[in-house]
């Protein structure tokens, strides 16, 4: 792959971050794994909504893990593409919210 | 064998207290050839116009003794596509003659091709359950598996089925049943069945007004043009340490080689299909070809085991 700042081999070295700090890792890893057991949400639909923030805030380790999840729920690249739409667009909708506060400046000072 | 995968027969020993044997004889599978139209990506007998091994008569005649020997065992017919064998319909007639429920493995697009649009009808008319091939409910990952074309001839052929009656019935195991194998699109796992399973019945039901019975679900075994494809991509053995990590114990009393026996197109017999792909005959002792065919020792026979079979133990197990 070359010299790159993300390697694939390392999505398996996430528990290394909890070399100094054990503890905090494990509260962690309790909240994170909790919070993507089925519940009123099937695991179907919890793993799409992290592919989702995967991309949205563009972490190349869970888009790489989720996807392979989404593939795992008997999901196709239809769906996840779908997915990456919804994020990206909530994502651009956010910054474009944001134009208003552009707009109450102008108004803020104009005549 | 890949380095800290450990060997499947030395898991099943220390998770079952011991090697595995059949529980029975219900199903005496016959692969009929490799002969097919298709050319599927992921095909372990690696199946294609091309091929030439094709079941004798003698040898079908052998099946349908083997088939009496063993009352109310069913006759299962696989390939390739069976149905371009010559002995087809007569092991259809002969099979359910007997009173016998005959299982035809169909990839669908054949029953549209020149030649053979005699075949739903045929099939309605014996009363076979048919369980066809769709790897997917939509169209453009099943063409990138099976040829372009080949999802817009299985629904086609889906209909043509629907109209004859198939996969009416809640049951899976009756005449005209009409049911599914799903497999996944590369490698990785199958999902919970019983939630693909409703996601199939929903979008053929809504975008094509198609029923069925059930949906089997079947992992990709790392053999043939899979295990190519495994080995071209580089991904052997992550994909085997995927299967041995997801190794379910409580799948070891339904897997298919527990109930059957799989005969190849030349009439040697094997634990199941995917033996008889790679090669791997009955363990020595055990008569090698239908011509021997002994229902009482292939009734509790011990199975011949490799790490292949990871393939049918991962998760929710092959159904």
């Amino acid at each position: 792959m070359g010299d790159s700042y993300y390697r694939d081999e390392d999505l398996g070295r996430f528990g290394e971050v909890g070399k100094h700090n054990p503890e905090l890792f494990k509260k962690f890893m309790d909240w994170y794994s909790a919070s993507l057991r089925p519940g009123a949400l099937t695991r179907r639909e919890k793993v799409l909504i992290a592919l989702g923030v995967a991309l949205a805030v563009q972490c190349p380790y869970c888009i790489d893990a989720y996807t392979q999840e989404c593939l795992n729920e008997g999901m196709s690249l239809e769906h996840i593409a779908e997915a990456g739409h919804v994020s990206s667009s909530i994502r651009g909708g956010a910054s474009l919210i944001h134009l208003l506060q552009a707009h109450n400046s102008v108004d803020k000072v104009s005549l | 064998m890949v380095p800290g995968v450990e060997r499947f027969d030395d898991r099943v020993k220390a998770d079952a207290g011991g090697p595995l044997s059949a529980l029975g004889l219900d199903v005496i599978q016959a692969n009929l050839g490799y002969r097919c139209n298709l050319s599927c990506r992921h095909c372990h007998v690696e199946g294609g116009p091309g091929r030439e091994e094709s079941m004798s008569r003698e040898t079908a005649g052998a099946v349908l003794r083997a088939l009496r020997s063993v009352p109310g065992a069913a006759l299962d017919l696989t390939g390739g596509a069976p149905e371009m064998n010559p002995n087809f319909r007569g092991l259809v007639e002969e099979g359910r003659a007997l009173g016998r429920r005959v299982i035809v493995r169909s990839n669908l697009a054949l029953l549209l091709e020149p030649g053979y649009s005699w075949l739903p009808e045929f099939f309605a008319h014996q009363g076979v359950e048919v369980i066809a091939s769709l790897p997917y409910y939509m169209g453009s990952t099943v063409d990138r598996i099976r040829g372009e074309g080949a999802f817009r001839k299985s629904i086609e052929a889906l209909l043509i089925l629907n109209r004859l009656g198939f996969g009416q019935s809640a049951n899976s195991a009756v005449p005209l049943a009409l049911n599914l194998a799903y497999n996944p699109q590369g490698a990785f796992l199958t999902p919970p069945q019983a939630e693909l399973e409703a996601s199939y019945k929903k979008e053929l039901r809504e975008r094509h007004g198609i029923g069925f019975n059930r949906l089997y679900t079947f992992c990709n075994m790392p053999i043939g043009r899979f295990r190519e494809f495994l080995m071209r991509s580089g991904s052997y053995e992550s994909y085997m340490e995927k299967l041995a990590r997801a190794f379910n114990p409580e799948t070891l009393g339904g897997i298919m080689c527990r109930r059957m026996v799989s005969v190849g197109w030349d009439g040697r017999l094997h634990d199941c299909d995917f033996n008889l792909a790679s090669g791997h005959g009955l363990l020595p002792g055990l008569p090698a070809h239908i011509c021997g065919f002994d229902r009482e020792a292939l009734a509790n026979r011990p199975i011949a085991l490799e790490d292949h079979c990871y393939g049918c133990t991962a998760g929710q197990g092959s159904t």
